[in-house]
């Protein structure tokens, strides 16, 4: 039987000094989750342009990628989902009972591998012509 | 329990569900971000590109279960997080119907784009 220790609960917020590693993999999968979700109902929003017609869509996508704010915007799409993917696969793990001992340390790879991805990505994202 | 945050009840079809839609979800996603970002730059994107891709069966299939399978596990979610902020009783059964619409909006609206995009309508 593992030992078990009192944290209190992650819903309270105002105790974030004292938060684990385990509980700000929680709040940080929320949260970006959060953000997915919100992006998937834009998303399909923005795609619904393609009822209008072929030059709808493509004056709408290719108008929206030549604004600067729009590339960074998904900069921080691809740091969210990306994060959202490998603490995910954490989860599916802990889930699964495989490297319970390491959760740390695998949130703060999750973090880290992120920060990684999104840095070589950010010549991707932010070349090609902008208005 | 310490050590273990999970959203939800544990062992539950919602539970079972938001795992498999997960599994599914983590290679597709990538999948989705590698094709539109990388091998096909997003600022290049045409509507003739777009109705290639989507032509093809196979890629139409995929992402419409990506548009199933993200809708059902964002939406179910929503529904957990919102749980696990107390609400309960007839706020709870709202909060479940409002999703429930809005899941099924997105997938109809989400279908109808993938139509028009692959040429059928």
């Amino acid at each position: 039987m593992s030992q078990s220790y009192n944290r209190g609960t992650v819903e309270d917020f105002g105790r974030w000094r004292e938060f684990s590693a385990g509980m700000w993999a929680w709040i940080f999968h929320k949260f970006t989750g959060w953000v997915l979700v919100g992006y998937l109902f834009t998303h399909i929003a923005v795609l619904s342009t393609s009822l209008g017609g072929a030059e709808l869509y493509t004056n709408t996508l290719q108008g929206l990628e030549a604004l600067l704010v729009v590339r960074f915007l998904e900069v921080g799409l691809l740091a969210v989902a990306v994060f959202h993917i490998l603490n995910g696969i954490r989860l599916l793990m802990v889930d699964l009972g495989v490297g319970l001992e390491a959760q740390d340390k695998s949130f703060y790879a999750s973090l880290v591998l992120t920060g990684a991805i999104v840095v070589a990505s950010i010549p991707t994202f932010l070349g090609g012509p902008l208005a | 329990m310490a050590e273990h945050y999970s959203s939800f009840e544990r062992g539950g079809r919602r539970w079972l569900f938001q795992r498999l839609t997960a599994v599914f979800l983590i290679g597709v996603l990538a999948f989705h971000f590698m094709l539109l970002h990388f091998v096909n730059h997003a600022a290049d994107i045409t509507f003739a590109g777009t109705q290639a891709r989507m032509g093809q069966w196979s890629y139409f299939a995929t992402m419409w279960l990506f548009l199933v399978t993200a809708t059902f596990h964002g939406v179910n979610g929503v529904y957990n997080a919102l749980i696990n902020q107390g609400i309960s009783g007839s706020q709870k059964t709202a909060v479940k119907y409002v999703l429930v619409v809005a899941g099924l909006l997105l997938v109809a609206q989400g279908t109808r784009v993938a139509l028009a995009m692959n040429g059928l309508i």
